[in-house]
């Protein structure tokens, strides 16, 4: 049993679905334990988490920049909203995610195929573009999407079956934010296990040859642009599940919940994380969603109005994301990991110990940022 | 006719101040292959210093060449202090930090100045120019605009072209490795060209704010109309920046005026797409040597 357990672990794709496994059975745990109020933030932390996810593919895995996720995440937000204006979708809710995500790669696709051929600063360039320009189309079109006041989501009943079967497993009545705690977090478990497996497979490998070293990679066959292209679709696919979780949990989907500010924080989440590492991105988000409160405490105590100390937490974000790319560069779980390995291998050293550690080929998944760039390069 | 025509004019006064902010961002490229979309809300804090030394009581001038000092100073101490440390080194944390500085410096105002909307005053009229019966679209803060812009520019043309200083910051940004061993001090040249550049922002920033509403989060759209307009020039080229400025100005003028406002900021993301995919070097791009 033991050894049966061993081999699973050993294949990556067995190791991401016991560790989804796992999650889940904290995610029940924690959910049932918790308050309502505090449900509501499990699935902001869920729909940040997925997102961030996305993004820590793209800029980790594939060295590009997208200052367009808040502007992705707002699509799907509002492809979401569109499907549930009466109560009574035509599909269930999980369906609903798969059109959202669709929908977004379908804009990410636009804009990806537009930049990410070339290289440097024009994906970031072209994705700021759409940060600014998609809350436009919502003011724009007011008959269907709301205008400034945004559009409300209604979401439907509980299913019977659901209710059921949270009955029997957890014994109390399912309440519906922690309904929309277990929709965020199964989306978020099912989307990193899938980021996980892609990251390991040929075409995570094609995508850090890219980031590595575009040259070697262009000889070894890979084609740049596809491999560009591909890391910004499967990225806008994340960001648009993430619109859709998002719209279930804020039951609006407003031009106001959408702004640069969101994309940059994403970012700042991800950078923070450590780029490329989905623990980090989820690490991340969980910042990004606990940390406002306590900081905005901390500005009111210290005699700050409101609104003012409101903007302390994205201060505390910028100043934190400059001093990690000047600091540490691999972010707090990439520096944690090799902090770990080193240890790991000063220990094996004097131990005498040959036996090679297999954990310390995770630190590929968290490049410490070395991106080569050559200057006067074809852009 | 008329409304062809004022379109056209405020257009123009617009695509000066993009051409201005896009020659700062195609400053910085070329000498440090950064895009500083920190630019932004670096010239959006020079607007509120002119902003506090006008409240305090004097005069719009003072404000005025306050904030472009304030400017300097902003671009030399952030790049002597910030981004030294990147430079030269992978290109995506150059970009995650000019980001860094874009949120710091956009919260820093929100929470030093408040984040509410104020009135910037404009020291000439903003009402449209008369001539005979017609009023057209032009005011008197759009002509000392365009003024203001080519006078700048003028001023860089004859730096870079002209003195000594020039001639080592081009130097620099063509070779530093030769530049150094030449004798020219590359740091010095690089710091004072993120300075020159900041100033130019500022300028830009304050020819937006006259006579409208300012907040912290003002220039972030012009911002993406600077790249954009830099974009359209070859991003490399200065002359290719104020040509781009110009036309985007124009462009997005239009668009307001017949298809409406709210749509501007998609058509500037159209015209980058549609440059980007059909001619990548913007607007002058030669056919281009190829490195593998």
């Amino acid at each position: 049993m033991k050894q049966r357990l061993a081999r699973v672990w050993d294949a990556s794709a067995g190791r991401h679905l016991l560790l989804a496994l796992l999650g889940l059975v904290v995610v029940v745990l924690v959910v049932e334990s918790v308050s309502d109020f505090r449900n509501v933030q499990l699935a902001a932390l869920a729909y940040l988490g997925i997102a961030a996810g996305g993004l820590t593919v793209l800029t980790g895995l594939n060295g590009q920049i997208s200052l367009g996720h808040g502007a992705l995440m707002a699509i799907g937000a509002y492809t979401a909203a569109l499907m549930l204006q009466d109560g009574e979708p035509p599909i269930p809710l999980l369906g609903i995610v798969l059109v959202s995500m669709l929908v977004a790669l379908a804009v990410g696709t636009l804009v990806g195929v537009a930049a990410a051929r070339l290289h440097g600063p024009y994906l970031a360039g072209a994705t700021l573009a759409l940060a600014v320009a998609v809350p436009g189309i919502a003011l724009r079109f007011g008959e269907t999407l709301g205008g400034e006041a945004g559009l409300r989501v209604r979401l439907p009943d509980i299913p019977e079956w659901v209710l059921d079967a949270a009955y029997f497993v957890t014994g109390s009545e399912l309440t519906r934010s922690s309904y929309v705690a277990y929709l965020a977090w199964l989306v978020l478990l099912v989307t990193y296990v899938l980021l996980a497996n892609l990251s390991r497979s040929r075409v995570g490998r094609r995508w850090r040859a890219v980031r590595d070293d575009e040259v070697a990679a262009e000889l070894a066959g890979i084609g740049l642009g596809r491999a560009r292209v591909s890391a910004f679709m499967v990225s806008a696919a994340a960001a648009g599940a993430a619109g859709a979780v998002m719209a279930f949990a804020v039951r609006l989907a407003a031009p106001s919940g959408f702004t640069l500010t969101l994309s940059l924080t994403l970012l700042a989440a991800v950078v923070l994380g450590g780029l490329g590492s989905l623990t980090g991105a989820l690490v991340g988000a969980a910042l990004l969603t606990f940390l406002p409160d306590v900081v905005t405490d901390a500005g009111r105590s210290a005699g700050l109005g409101d609104i003012r100390a409101a903007e302390l937490a994205p201060l505390v974000y910028g100043l934190v994301m400059v001093a990690v790319v000047l600091l540490a560069p691999a972010g707090l779980v990439g520096t944690v990991r090799s902090a770990a390995a080193r240890r790991r291998a000063r220990s094996s050293r004097s131990g005498g110990g040959t036996t090679p550690d297999r954990r310390t080929t995770h630190t590929d998944a968290a490049p410490t940022g070395a991106v080569p760039t050559s200057k006067g390069d074809v852009r | 006719m008329q409304q062809l025509l004022n379109t056209a004019l405020g257009g123009l006064t617009l695509g000066m101040v993009y051409a201005a902010f896009a020659l700062a961002l195609v400053l910085i490229w070329r000498s440090t292959r950064i895009v500083n979309f920190a630019q932004a809300p670096m010239a959006m804090l020079t607007t509120f210093v002119a902003l506090t030394v006008i409240d305090a009581g004097y005069s719009y001038w003072i404000g005025f060449v306050v904030a472009l000092l304030a400017g300097l100073a902003l671009g030399a101490v952030i790049e002597r202090f910030v981004v030294r440390h990147v430079e030269g080194g992978p290109e995506i944390n150059a970009v995650i930090l000019t980001l860094g500085l874009f949120i710091v410096l956009h919260a820093l105002a929100s929470v030093v100045f408040g984040n509410r909307y104020r009135s910037f005053p404009a020291p000439f009229g903003i009402r449209g120019i008369e001539v005979g019966e017609t009023t057209i679209g032009l005011t008197g803060f759009g002509i000392f605009t365009v003024v203001a812009v080519l006078v700048v520019m003028g001023l860089l043309v004859a730096l870079f072209r002209f003195t000594d200083v020039g001639l080592r910051m081009r130097a620099s940004a063509f070779n530093p490795e030769v530049a150094r061993l030449l004798g020219v001090k590359v740091g010095r040249m690089l710091t004072l060209g993120w300075a020159l550049a900041a100033l130019v922002g500022s300028l830009a920033a304050l020819l937006i704010a006259g006579g409208s509403l300012v907040h912290p989060g003002y220039m972030d759209s012009i911002v993406v109309y600077g790249f954009v307009a830099a974009v359209l020039g070859g991003l490399d080229s200065p002359l290719g920046a104020v040509v781009g400025g110009l036309l985007l100005g124009l462009s997005l003028s239009f668009v307001s005026g017949y298809l409406g406002s709210e749509l501007v900021a998609l058509a500037a993301l159209g015209i980058l797409m549609a440059v980007l995919l059909l001619r990548p070097g913007g607007l002058f791009a030669q056919a281009q040597e190829r490195r593998v």
